[in-house]
């Protein structure tokens, strides 16, 4: 009988031996499997189990985190949720992230590997580092300035650092708090449906994710096209150019708001907006040099990330000579961001070399230890800077006589240009009032801000005088909290 | 290990009583082992959860050091030469498993099982302590085979006439206790097959007619075997318990191969369980959704209703990995209602990881050897099958249920011994280990040298 009670024992100690082979299997062969299945809760619930790093604007934190004691733990708070909302995105239990809180989630979850001094250690506990923090480019007097401007219109302001490409103020209004959307309950359901259903659209990202016919503003890029290209050698050389103008191979004739533009110098025609000179100016660049000029400066490109992704803005390059021609004035199918036409101003103000636009400055462990750099990336010469001299030279006469007098500063070297963009079914919306600058104070070595503004329901509809009237105010405070003036 | 080696050994060693070391100091020692883990498990959860030390961990060390000491000054007494094992493993695998529910209980509010676990705990030490006093010598129960069986029978079949829970028919409420009957059966049926295998395996070995190359033993002897298996399926069938019925038939396939030493009949027992598993698989949906569920357990969540019970204990285990989250912060409560009982392993999986694991399932391994030991070093067939029977009651209800709750087998309605929250459970495995005690005792006291208990 021993022999059999032995054999008895030893399947026992098969059947123990089968167990822990087979917990080895699922818990070490298929556990990142298993804990990979979109139907496992422990990743979301791990995510919120400790409280989230920050996003930092001039030192101080934006955001915030609230322990409620439920299975997904920790909750987003938000200080000035509105005013930071196109930067910050929202961090919801229930609706994901976006903008920062998305792009930079593995840093404030504290998922980067970065985070992890130990990665291996990490992976044998699987612990989860303290969340680090995100450092903006903002200027929070700039970015107050531009959300007071705008004070509840719709539009949105984008400002950048010409010499760096930091982006010193994201705004979009109307906005929405981010806070609402925080956490898992009935309220933030309920924010979430009233807010996608408002007719407003705060949660749009109007500077960086709502592209607008850029109007009048876009004549500084076809400007620069035909000052690169040789079209143009004096500025103040009468062109010939009638009004109206008739577009070619067309019987249209395309007007302009104000009188004297017939025959007149690009000086005098981009300080009064002449619709004519330009849309004229624009055929005898010719598609090729125009399209060259508006992909080098950033239209066309869908890859822009700062680090969340732009709308691409657009340059219709397969178009006959008509539709050139009102491309050049910024109507046709020329769309731009807020942040693009910033960019455009930028280049222009920095002699010529376009920087990539970033937002975050860097990223630093909780305690402030840096983890990476800057988010600059080398600039590149988009234009000659002798052209970039002679448009900035432009944009300071709008400012100082032209159509863009209420951006001006004193003390302050400003230079602008308006816009106002027809759009609608047969131009009957209201237009876009436009105004893009930028600012160099006396004792400065170089601009210090390019600033874009767009206001969606502009106040006048009777041409510049929106742009000039709506938009270049707002400018003019934002630029006015960067340069001190 | 052959014939002709235990010849020798007997020529060479005489055939006397040989006193064996009592051990009850390493017995002692390994029991305030225990109570310490267990007292620091609790204190780990707390400090876990809150940062600070339970309030309670000086009463739950007590409280358990009490136990203990009573069962141990039970074995000093009425069974000095007990083997100093299963006590201590019983304490530490029941002291764990207070503190996983301790710990699960922190996730439900509402609903704390910890003290109702520790009241059954200490009815379980009781009933250990009373075997272990009253219980002079195991082969008087060989006598009470047969009020064992029908005791048995009864007790299975009581379920039957209450209302079922959760799809299984095994519960019977009585006064707000909820008791699980078949637990208390299976104890009595290893007396019975134990005694019923012990006076009849001469004839189950040799009898019969022989057919090609396997000898087919009498109808007379196949009628119980073909009874036990009719109502293992019988329990399936009408009480929905799949674990119970597996566990049933098993211990008695077991338990046949050694009193006849013959392997057909564990090929046997095998077409047997088959045939019964599939019939019950196919005709009783119950059984059927626990198979389909084995097979695909991530079926639900490709077809949008979320994860099942299973799939949320495989998600628990591999969330565990190799060391575990650590006791307190593992997240297995999300396995939903069974979290404390039918599932406490994916809990310890979880918490505990592989490496915690390892060591339960190794614990219970060493109670299921120092079950066969003593079974080895018995000389007469009663005691020796009852060991045998006892220790393969608890390996197969741990490969049973642990087996079910890691994908290994289909999922089975089956308490976890000592660990899962159960009051019929615990008493039973305690008796259980009293048994083991008693009859290691015996087991030691006679030593005769030949085989090491």
């Amino acid at each position: 009988m021993a022999r059999y009670i032995r054999h008895a024992c030893a399947f026992c100690a098969l059947l123990l031996a089968a167990l822990l082979a087979n917990a080895a299997r699922v818990q070490v062969v298929q556990s990142r499997e298993y804990d990979g299945n979109p139907a496992n809760r422990r990743g979301t619930i791990a995510r919120y189990q400790q409280p989230r790093g920050d996003i930092l604007v001039d030192g101080r934190p934006v955001t915030g985190s609230v322990d409620t004691g439920e299975q997904l733990r920790y909750e987003r708070t938000y200080a000035d949720g509105p005013l930071y909302a196109p930067v910050t995105g929202f961090s919801s239990q229930k609706y994901g992230t976006t903008f920062l809180e998305h792009t930079e989630d593995g840093v404030l979850s504290g998922t980067d590997p970065l985070l992890a001094p130990l990665p291996l250690w990490r992976d044998v506990t699987r612990g989860r580092a303290a969340g680090g923090d995100v450092v903006t480019t903002l200027d929070r007097r700039a970015q107050e300035a531009a959300y007071r401007g705008l004070s509840g219109r719709k539009g949105a302001v984008a400002a950048v650092e010409p010499a760096t490409g930091r982006i010193l103020a994201l705004v979009t209004s109307p906005s929405y708090d981010p806070a609402e959307l925080s956490g898992n309950n009935e309220a933030v359901t309920a924010a979430w449906a009233r807010l996608n259903d408002d007719p407003e659209k705060p949660m749009l990202n109007r500077a960086v994710r709502q592209t607008y016919p850029p109007g009048s503003t876009f004549k500084v890029v076809t400007a620069a096209a035909a000052l690169d290209a040789g079209v143009v050698t004096d500025l103040d050389e009468r062109t010939d150019s009638p009004d109206p103008y008739r577009l070619p191979g067309t019987t249209t004739r395309l007007t302009n708001e104000g009188d004297g533009c017939a025959d007149a110098s690009v000086r005098d025609a981009f300080e009064w907006s002449c619709n004519t000179v330009f849309a004229k100016l624009g055929v005898d660049v010719g598609v090729r040099d125009m399209g060259a000029m508006a992909q080098a400066l950033g239209f066309n490109d869908s890859e822009v990330r700062i680090p969340f992704s732009v709308a691409p803005s657009t340059f219709d390059t397969s178009v006959d000579r008509a539709q050139l021609a009102l491309s050049s004035i910024g109507q046709y199918n020329t769309r731009a961001t807020p942040l693009q036409m910033a960019m455009v101003a930028a280049a222009v103000a920095d002699g010529g070399v376009l920087r990539p636009p970033y937002l975050v400055e860097r990223t630093t462990r909780h305690g402030g230890e840096p983890l990476s750099g800057s988010g600059a990336r080398p600039g590149r010469q988009v234009m000659r800077p002798a052209t970039a001299a002679r448009l900035a030279e432009l944009m300071a006469g709008v400012v100082r006589e032209g159509t863009g007098t209420n951006a001006a500063l004193p003390g302050v070297l400003v230079g602008g240009k308006t816009g106002t963009a027809q759009h609608g079914v047969g131009n009957t919306g209201v237009p876009y009032a436009w105004f893009v600058s930028w600012a160099k104070s006396e004792d400065a070595p170089e601009p210090q801000v390019a600033v874009a503004v767009v206001v969606e329901d502009a106040s006048a509809d009777r041409g510049e005088i929106s742009g000039n009237g709506d938009a270049a105010p707002i400018a003019r405070e934002v630029m006015r909290a960067v340069v001190g003036g | 290990m052959t014939k002709a080696g235990s010849t020798l050994a007997a020529a060479t060693v005489p055939a006397r009583a040989v006193r064996l070391p009592r051990r009850r100091g390493i017995e002692l020692s390994l029991l305030v082992l225990a109570v310490l883990l267990s007292v620091y498990g609790y204190c780990a959860v707390g400090l876990a959860r809150s940062g600070t030390v339970p309030p309670g961990a000086v009463g739950y060390g007590a409280g358990l050091g009490v136990l203990a000491l009573f069962a141990h000054i039970a074995v000093r007494i009425r069974a000095p030469y007990a083997d100093p094992l299963p006590l201590p493993i019983g304490v530490l695998l029941n002291g764990l498993g207070l503190v996983l529910i301790y710990r699960l209980d922190l996730e439900t509010p509402g609903d704390r099982a910890a003290p109702t676990q520790l009241v059954w705990s200490t009815l379980g030490v009781g009933l250990f302590i009373g075997v272990v006093l009253v219980l002079r010598d195991h082969r008087v129960l060989q006598r009470y085979a047969y009020v064992c069986v029908v005791a048995a029978l009864v007790l299975l079949a009581l379920p039957i006439l209450f209302p079922a829970v959760n799809g299984a028919r095994i519960w019977i409420r009585v006064a707000g206790f909820s008791i699980q009957p078949g637990e208390f059966a299976k104890v009595l049926l290893a007396v019975f097959f134990a005694a019923y295998l012990a006076a009849n395996r001469s004839a189950l070995a040799y009898t019969g007619r022989r057919l090609w190359r396997l000898q087919f033993p009498t109808g007379r002897v196949l009628g119980p075997i073909l009874t036990i298996w009719l109502v293992s399926v019988g329990v399936l069938v009408l009480e929905r318990d799949l674990g119970t019925s597996l566990l049933f038939f098993g211990l008695f396939v077991v338990l046949l191969y050694v009193a006849t030493g013959r392997t057909g009949w564990i090929a046997v027992g095998l077409l047997l369980a088959v045939l019964g598993a599939v019939a019950v698989g196919r005709l009783e949906p119950h059984v059927g959704g626990r198979i389909e569920d084995w097979l695909h357990p991530f079926a639900t969540i490709e077809a949008g209703r979320g994860p099942n019970q299973l799939a949320q204990s495989l998600f628990a285990f591999a969330a565990g990995g190799m060391l575990g989250t650590g006791l307190g912060l593992g997240h297995s409560i999300l396995i939903g209602f069974a979290t404390k009982s039918d599932f406490i392993l994916a809990t310890a999986g979880e918490e505990l990881g592989l490496a915690g694991l390892a060591a339960i399932v190794l614990l219970y391994a060493l109670l299921v050897e120092r079950g066969y030991r003593a079974g080895l070093a018995l000389r007469e067939p009663f005691g020796r099958l009852l060991a045998v029977g006892l220790a393969s009651i608890v390996a197969l209800q741990v490969f049973v249920i642990a087996g079910g709750v890691t994908g290994l087998i289909p999922l089975t309605g089956m308490a976890m011994p000592f660990l899962a929250q159960g009051g019929s459970s615990v008493v039973t495995n305690w008796a259980i280990v009293a048994l083991l005690v008693r009859v290691s005792d015996s087991a030691r006291s006679q030593y005769d040298g030949r085989e090491a208990p």
